[in-house]
């Protein structure tokens, strides 16, 4: 299970090994896909030469590159997204994936399998003063409980909200949720105990600020994953994992990395005695289109609310800012271009993670909120530019007769300036709105389940996005379209009295 | 007649140019003056410093005993007096887009002064209907013609009553017909007391309207 957002530099040979992918693979390579920002023990850039990866994965494909054919082939790696590596294996990026790959009935169903290769335990970490209380699941009753989405710690989590009442909140990496957990943010996290134990460790080790409830919540499997029309060559990587598990080699691998555990011996037993693989974990059947329109509904409701809050705010700080350029004395034009540029000339993502986590040491902002805080602010400068131009745009001779009418500035602004470059400015605001509607999706990074976010956790589920994205295309658009509408509505009947 | 309009050595710079150089006239009450010369001499200068949206460098403006003196305009709220004894009408009439011809003579009358809605409309509707365009008032600007814009301009100038009329090219954009329907309505204003000075090229016009013509040479 890998999908860290952390830092680490995969370097650019990783970047552009990608664009080769399978179809440029020699019949000595084996060109396997794996994300290198999920990091250690799994798969990372290698600190000593940046352009190579290393990790048990990484080992473990060579392993099974060097058992391949006669005399076996090299192993190629291919940075790819984890959450992609289904559909670029069946796009033939790549041959293999591995990279903490869970076992699952649906992608048994839709890709090709390897056999189990490794044991993992789903586990709870919780805070010290709520490890006597909190033993499983059923412990969380109205608790906040984070782990990585589009995971069989996700699905279990879900399963668990109906019947005890916990809250689960997905995450796009498996760095933050204990980050979150040592802030208070969340109450419990659920992730494989790899990953758990990486982030005790990074954490000051045991006694630190979590602990790791000893009790697992379930078992699940690591594997390797082809293209579904690669069956055969599927059954070869199943022969040399066998052989590699009776050869002692594999388990080196894992001493090595220091995740090797008895589980692991008692696994290779069982898959070495039989030629069938342990059951998979997680949910049993894809979830229908049908089934998941709930969720479709409520995710379109985050994000209608969180697009609506969001551009309440832009308008409103885009107002003060556009009648602080045009109005203000030099010192507040100064500050608020200042503003303006810093907010426009850096991603919308960076200041989601800086108002969210960022300022968690300050100001513990919930996540809602620090995503309409975030876009608002966002979207108020491009809103305040908006607002200028069309304040600007007010001919100046009309400026003039309100004043020898004497009229007030305040009044000019009032009832001639502000009514006229509303007008000019109603398109290029819906524009913006529509814009915004889109960009909210990026509010997922900070654990707010939007719409693509649901749409993205179904399509792993179900292993396509040919459902998921048209009906989640359909609702952004039934969201779109009559803004759209609206505004050109409005600017047939404002346009009428245009001079 | 006493003097309305008092100007004496007015001189305007722009970038070291002389735009205006000792510019003095008079206009009385009951008077109409025409301000001739040709494009650029200033004209249109002379009668924005007169309604204080221009500074000036030199000389002295006197409106009704309201002086205006060299340096930058004074802020707003020192030209109250000013506002209520000037009004101005734009060349390009400066009618507000979103406004229909009433609520754009109605607005100073409400926002200005303080009337309420009904008897702002009811004096709007009477100005109108005496420019002879009281069938108008619900047109937006878009939709009047130029002779009908600038007779909803002038009632707009009118509505709060100023002693002085400035106008600006007021026949740019009329036929002869309406020239001369425009000179009589000008003329009516003066027998109500009011002193017009109107900038303009149109010799023809000033010649036939004008009680005075002060001549602006390059």
């Amino acid at each position: 299970m890998i999908a860290a957002r952390t830092l680490g530099v995969t370097g650019l040979a990783l970047c552009l090994s990608t664009t080769l992918g399978a179809q440029g693979a020699s019949r000595r390579e084996l060109v396997w896909g794996g994300d290198a920002e999920g990091g250690a023990p799994f798969v990372e850039a290698d600190p000593a030469n940046p352009s190579r990866v290393r990790g048990f994965d990484v080992e473990v494909a060579e392993r099974i590159a060097r058992g391949l054919g006669g005399e076996g082939r090299t192993a190629r790696f291919v940075q790819v997204q984890w959450s992609n590596l289904d559909q670029s294996v069946e796009r033939g990026d790549f041959t293999l994936g591995l990279s903490g790959v869970e076992d699952t009935p649906v992608r048994r169903t839709r890709h090709a399998v390897t056999i189990p290769y490794f044991e993992f335990r789903e586990v709870l970490a919780v805070r010290p003063e709520d490890a006597g209380r909190i033993h499983g699941l059923a412990d969380l009753r109205g608790r906040r409980v984070a782990t990585l989405g589009a995971t069989i710690a996700y699905d279990l989590l879900v399963a668990a909200r109906d019947s005890t009442g916990l809250i689960p909140l997905s995450y796009d990496d498996d760095v933050h949720p204990y980050a979150d957990l040592v802030r208070g943010r969340v109450d419990a996290v659920l992730l494989d105990h790899i990953i758990a134990q990486r982030a005790l460790r990074r954490s000051g080790g045991p006694g630190g600020a979590f602990v790791i409830v000893a009790q697992p919540v379930a078992l699940g499997y690591y594997v390797g994953v082809l293209a579904r029309a690669d069956s055969a060559l599927r059954d070869s990587v199943d022969a040399v994992l066998r052989e590699a598990m009776r050869d002692g080699s594999l388990e080196q691998i894992f001493r090595r990395w220091d995740v090797w555990d008895p589980s692991q011996g008692a696994l290779f037993d069982r898959v070495l005695r039989t030629d069938r693989a342990p059951k998979a974990a997680g949910a049993a059947r894809a979830i229908s289109a049908i089934a998941y329109l709930p969720s479709l509904a409520g995710a379109a409701g985050v994000t209608a609310l969180v697009s609506l809050l969001s551009m309440m705010l832009a308008v409103i700080v885009g107002l003060g800012l556009a009648s602080s350029r045009v109005y203000g004395p030099v010192w507040l034009r100064v500050a608020t271009t200042v503003y303006i540029e810093l907010i426009r000339g850096t991603p919308l993502l960076l200041q989601l993670f800086v108002i969210y986590y960022g300022l968690a040491g300050v100001v513990r902002l919930p996540a809602f909120l620090a995503a309409v805080l975030a876009l608002g602010l966002n979207y108020a400068a491009y809103e305040a530019e908006i607002y200028r131009g069309a304040l600007e745009a007010v001919p100046r001779p009309q400026l003039e007769a309100a004043r020898t009418l004497g009229l007030s500035e305040l009044q000019i602004l009032r009832l001639v300036r502000g009514p006229q470059a509303l007008r000019f400015a109603l398109a290029p605001m819906t524009n913006d709105f529509v814009a915004l509607l889109k960009d909210s999706s990026l509010v997922s990074v900070i654990t707010v389940v939007e719409l693509t976010k649901e749409t993205a956790i179904y399509a792993t589920n179900v292993g396509s996005w040919v459902v998921p994205g048209a009906l989640c295309a359909i609702v952004y658009l039934a969201m779109s379209l009559p803004l759209a509408r609206l505004a050109r509505r409005l600017e047939r009947r404002w346009g009428g009295r245009a001079a | 007649m006493s003097a309305l309009l008092g100007i004496a050595g007015l001189s305007i710079r722009y970038d070291s140019r002389d735009v205006l150089r000792a510019l003095s006239l008079e206009v009385a009450r009951g008077e109409i003056v025409a301000l001739m010369g040709p494009s650029g001499v200033g004209k249109t200068t002379a009668l924005r410093a007169v309604a204080a949206l221009q500074p000036f460098d030199a000389g002295r403006i006197v409106v009704d005993g309201f002086a205006l003196e060299p340096g930058p305009v004074p802020p707003e709220s020192g030209l109250t007096p000013l506002r209520r004894r000037v009004g101005l009408v734009f060349q390009g009439h400066a009618l507000f887009a979103h406004l229909t011809a009433l609520d754009n003579v109605t607005l100073a009358l409400r926002h200005v002064l303080g009337q309420t809605r009904d008897s702002a409309e009811a004096l709007a509707t009477k100005l109108l209907a005496s420019l002879d365009v009281g069938a108008r008032a619900d047109a937006w600007p878009s939709q009047l013609s130029g002779g009908e814009a600038q007779r909803v301009a002038i009632a707009r100038a009118l509505a709060p009553d100023p002693h002085l009329l400035l106008m600006d090219e007021p026949t740019a954009a009329l036929d002869p017909a309406r020239r001369s329907a425009l000179g009589a309505t000008l003329r009516g204003l003066c027998e109500q007391g009011r002193g017009l000075l109107v900038a303009t090229h149109d010799a023809e016009f000033a010649r036939a309207h004008a009680d005075r013509v002060v001549l602006l040479t390059a």
